[in-house]
């Protein structure tokens, strides 16, 4: 029996983020007062609890922080394994997972710090952000 | 006010089987360890009047077990739980709350007998920002920071698959653990990869298998005929960070490691050098390293190669997961009880792999996907007068 990918399940805080998703746009919140950009989704900012706390389409440019190359698939990605499970370092600073595609998942290919960029995966109702490397970086 | 000294370790045991246990459940083999921790230290249940458990409820345990508890603990975050519920224990029996502290860990990893199901919802954190990446257990998630961790000190894929051959050295001692053949680096690298950089034999086991502690104030303990020596609680801590890994402040160490060592060691005076033996949660054959490290026994980016040069190994100067670990010895999901089975054992001086004289111990655990940590300093009567 084959399982379809999971899907992730928008909350209220969460939403603005799938909706930017949907949208082709990678967006998260930055604090007003204290300037910092966080992730994930929160009512108010983590570092000095204002809640006055703005959504920003960020530039979507980001730098290969750490991964591993699943070998095991999980349940809906068999046709996939191996993939990648990625660490990546927004520009604006927060980090977050994500799936690399368009490279091949082999480590010789995959140098840490490298250059990335987001892309928009369709999963169920919503679009997934996941990173690609980066038009123009040498690879 | 420091609970150095006050309580004790005075029941230990674990089920009388470790690895594939088919015909218990989850819950059976809470109540068989604890059984046999009674057994251990001679006490009745009626004695018992704190339980705490994690994985199955505290108040399951109580009423399999006819017990009417006036102090119930279910801290459950992860593996290092049984860590933290000693801590909270030692505390609670220091003010009073109660006299006989039960705490018992009963998983059937292996079997998944009346076990609780894995998969976090949609709608949680982990469920919006991980689990769409097709993260597929802790081989996915824990050592997703290798590879930072290599980039920044220079650990060699060698250096970590030396943490799976010393450790085996130590369970080829130890007649329970469940993998016990000598293994080589060779062995190891040629393993089959399971989430590149990790090979299988850097990956724990899963099995079944369960533990029970009791503890109670060492004025009690004192005053009881009991047939092994208690273990002293010198100091303890406990701290945190996220449910995801992906939010770790720092890939290449874990924040809530140096918090609860820390707090640890300054409650039970000691210094690393006066540790005679030590127990790192193992899930993955990184963790000693970074655990090593955070807990300050060796400086940043020293572990890898103070394990491959020999030391946490039978004769080295710091030995380590002297029962096998996680990676040999059994790993049942929540495998932080096993650790401190395997401290007390070594301070009572009745190990399988025993270690000549050992007056302190640390047992320090991790929960999740370094999520959480627990640190216990345990030690011999000798230590704990001082």
């Amino acid at each position: 029996m084959s399982v379809d990918k999971p899907v992730p399940k928008p909350t209220p805080e969460t939403q603005p983020y799938w909706d930017g998703a949907l949208a082709a746009e990678l967006r998260i919140q930055r604090c007003t007062p204290c300037r910092e950009f966080y992730f994930y989704p929160r009512l108010f900012c983590p570092r000095c609890m204002s809640a006055d706390v703005q959504w920003v389409t960020v530039s979507g440019r980001a730098r290969l922080h750490s991964y591993v190359i699943n070998h095991r698939a999980a349940p809906g990605f068999e046709a996939d394994a191996p993939y990648v499970i990625a660490i990546v370092e927004l520009e604006e600073g927060p980090r977050m997972m994500a799936n690399l595609v368009g490279v091949e998942p082999r480590p010789e290919m995959l140098t840490l710090d490298m250059d990335l960029e987001v892309a928009f995966a369709q999963r169920g109702d919503l679009r997934l952000p996941v990173f690609r490397p980066a038009s123009g970086s040498v690879s | 006010m420091s609970v150095r000294g006050k309580v004790a370790i005075i029941g230990a045991a674990e089920t009388d089987s470790l690895g594939i246990i088919p015909d218990r459940s989850a819950l059976q083999l809470h109540a068989e360890a604890a059984r046999n921790a009674f057994s251990d230290c001679g006490i009745s249940k009626s004695d018992v009047d704190g339980v705490a458990a994690a994985g199955q409820s505290p108040i399951a345990v109580a009423d399999y077990l006819g017990i009417t508890p006036r102090y119930i603990d279910g801290t459950a975050i992860g593996g290092c739980s049984f860590m933290v519920h000693v801590r909270h224990a030692s505390a609670a029996i220091a003010a009073g709350l109660c006299d006989v502290v039960l705490i018992t860990h009963g998983e059937s990893g292996r079997s998944r007998v009346g076990a609780a199901p894995r998969a976090p919802d949609g709608a949680s954190l982990q469920g919006q920002f991980e689990v769409p990446y097709g993260i597929w257990g802790p081989p996915t998630l824990f050592p997703i920071g290798v590879l930072r961790y290599m980039k920044k000190f220079g650990l060699t894929h060698e250096q970590l698959a030396s943490v799976a051959v010393a450790q085996r050295k130590w369970a080829s001692r130890n007649p329970r653990a469940y993998k016990r053949a000598l293994i080589t680096l060779e062995d190891v690298l040629a393993s089959p990869m399971i989430a590149y950089p990790m090979h299988l034999l850097e990956c724990c086991l899963v099995t079944d298998g369960g533990g029970a502690l009791i503890l109670t104030s060492a004025e009690r303990a004192a005053a009881m005929d009991l047939p092994r020596p208690p273990v002293y609680v010198l100091g303890t801590g406990e701290s945190a960070e996220s449910t995801m890994i992906s939010m770790m402040e720092d890939f290449t160490s874990s924040r809530a490691f140096r918090m609860s060592a820390a707090r640890a060691f300054a409650e039970a005076g000691i210094a690393h050098s006066e540790v005679d033996h030590l127990m790192i949660y193992d899930a993955f054959a990184h963790l000693p390293i970074y655990g090593l490290e955070d807990l300050g026994f060796v400086g940043r980016g020293e572990a890898g190669a103070f394990i491959s040069e020999g030391n946490t190994e039978p004769g080295g100067k710091l030995p380590l997961n002297t029962n096998g670990g996680g990676l040999s010895y059994t790993h049942t999901g929540m495998y932080g009880m096993f650790a401190i089975q395997e401290s007390v054992r070594q301070l009572r001086g009745d190990a399988a792999a025993q270690v000549p004289g050992v007056n302190v111990s640390v047992a320090h655990g991790v929960g999740g996907m370094f999520m959480s940590a627990g640190t216990l300093v345990l030690g011999t009567a000798d230590v704990a007068r001082t």
